[in-house]
């Protein structure tokens, strides 16, 4: 397909000009083995220095070139600019969040929220070093292992329509995340997690869309946890309050 | 741990949901299709009031009913929050559970009638 | 974030009040979310049919034939094809909800998905049986 163009509509906001984003059409070569961010770099390093996104290992794994390509959220240096042929090809920053400069978006809102729900591995005790590494069968890093592959691209975001309409919506991959920890053997957490995601804006504002687990590059399937964690609150809840004393757990 | 009427709901509408599920495809094709259109022919008066009059029956139905109502009040408050963007949160969910204790009243008086 | 007085230079875009027409999969999400709609309305039809059948054999008579006017055979093929929506929407959706495992082992999806759908079977074949038999 050498000398084949396509053309690429991207957004552009600048700040400093413009008071709504507009569109600017570039046209870029089309090669089999070029994704949308090969695109993006080919016009940052040949015809238009100006243009802002975020991009780092090209590889599916740091998370940073999310980007709705044609609408949808997609990790724009695993989508192939054939599969768009003849073009043109709309690229858009990630929906539902702020827009800082054409396709850099503001991820401050998910910053805060992560930590909520403490996605790190909580002990009621902390074995001695001298006691060596918690130890754990294949069978309880099956249990998490799925969960853990999230790569906080936030695509799951961007999908979300409860996340746009209700922005404290604490979102997909946070709820994903305290599910992994949440799975995983070693940790001790579950408890104090439920009391932040038992909230309306935890997992009951979640209406299952799906379409985090949809548009997910990593199959980590947050939809699921999402559920999940509402019949875990919802177990929790009825045997603390409307079981008699003696039948808790 | 902290006490919210939100997992207790959940639950209920969840329960209601699996028995919509199940019962109201058959008994909307038959009572609503099939017996009024005559590609069946409806049940005689006196076998069909036997069986809505047995007691079994009445807490069946009146169980079965109850939940789909609450199931249904609590996704159409989801369908005005997100898909009308109606702010007045309280003021929706209050007529939507209200709506659904309402039609469970109802639901009781005309199941009862009919024992 | 910063707490001068500055102003904020971020674009905010809007969700639009119709955001579920413009996708598919939206799209297809409000219509299984208005489906409770019509289930409300079909509890409120039985109700009906049931209290007509306790007042005896001629207002029974009565509610047939008026449940056969074409305004409400209308109505009542819509919400028997979202009850439809709303059984294969729920049905598909249950084993992301439910983890179910037997004898440690994950039951797999198309089982607990199967499983309904025999449920479904079942209890429709018995009420077919007790109205009509």
């Amino acid at each position: 397909m050498a000398g084949d163009e396509i053309t690429l509509r991207v957004a552009r906001y600048r700040p400093d000009k413009d008071r709504e984003p507009g569109w600017q059409e570039y046209s870029v070569p089309l090669r089999d083995e070029w994704t949308v961010l090969d695109g993006l770099n080919h016009l940052k390093n040949e015809v238009d220095t100006t243009l802002a996104y975020r991009w780092s290992c090209r590889m599916g794994i740091c998370g940073s070139c999310g980007m709705n390509v044609n609408g949808e959220p997609k990790l724009t240096c695993a989508t192939f600019l054939s599969d768009y042929a003849p073009g043109p090809v709309k690229v858009e920053p990630l929906s539902n969040f702020p827009v800082i400069r054409d396709l850099v978006v503001d991820i401050d809102d998910f910053m805060t929220k992560l930590p909520r729900v403490s996605p790190w591995i909580i002990r009621d005790e902390e074995q001695s070093i001298d006691d060596g590494e918690y130890l754990q069968s294949p069978e309880e890093l099956d249990a998490y292992k799925q969960f853990s592959m999230c790569i906080n691209c936030m695509l799951c975001y961007a999908a979300c329509p409860v996340y746009g309409l209700e922005p404290e919506f604490i979102g997909p991959a946070a709820i994903a995340l305290a599910e992994r920890y949440d799975l995983d053997s070693r940790d001790h957490g579950a408890r104090e997690r439920l009391d932040v995601l038992i909230e309306h804006e935890g997992v009951y504002g979640c209406t299952f869309v799906g379409e985090c687990t949809r548009v997910c590059p990593k199959h980590v399937d947050p939809a699921a946890a999402i559920q999940r964690y509402k019949l875990k609150a919802a177990q929790e809840s009825v045997k603390m309050f409307l079981l008699p004393r003696a039948l808790r757990r | 741990m902290k006490f919210r009427v939100e997992p207790f709901l959940w639950l209920a509408f969840s329960g209601g949901g699996v028995m919509a599920a199940i019962f109201l495809p058959v008994l909307t094709f038959l009572f609503a299709l099939a017996f009024p259109l005559g590609w069946i022919d409806p049940p005689d008066h006196d076998h069909i009031a036997a069986v809505v009059g047995h007691p079994i029956t009445f807490l069946v139905l009146l169980g079965l009913f109850s939940m789909m109502l609450i199931h249904a009040a609590h996704r159409f408050r989801f369908t005005l929050y997100d898909g009308l963007q109606v702010k007045h949160r309280a003021l929706v969910a209050a007529a939507c559970y209200g709506g659904a204790v309402f039609g469970v009243f109802v639901a009781l008086h005309m199941l009862g009638s009919a024992t | 974030m910063s707490t001068q007085t500055q102003e904020d230079l971020r674009f905010h875009r809007r969700v639009p009040v119709l955001w579920w027409i413009r996708k598919r999969s939206y799209f297809v999400f409000v219509m299984r979310e208005l489906s409770s709609l019509f289930i409300a309305w079909l509890v409120l039809y039985l109700l009906l049919f049931v209290r007509s059948v306790g007042r005896g054999e001629q207002a029974y008579e009565d509610f047939l034939d008026w449940a056969s006017s074409p305004w409400l055979v209308v109505l009542n093929v819509v919400a028997f094809a979202f009850v439809v929506l709303h059984t294969v929407t729920w049905f598909s959706l249950t084993p992301q909800a439910m983890v179910l495992a037997v004898r440690g082992r994950r039951v797999p999806p198309a089982a607990i998905i199967g499983a309904q759908y025999a449920g479904l079977v079942v209890v429709s074949a018995f009420i077919l049986w007790l109205v009509t038999r």
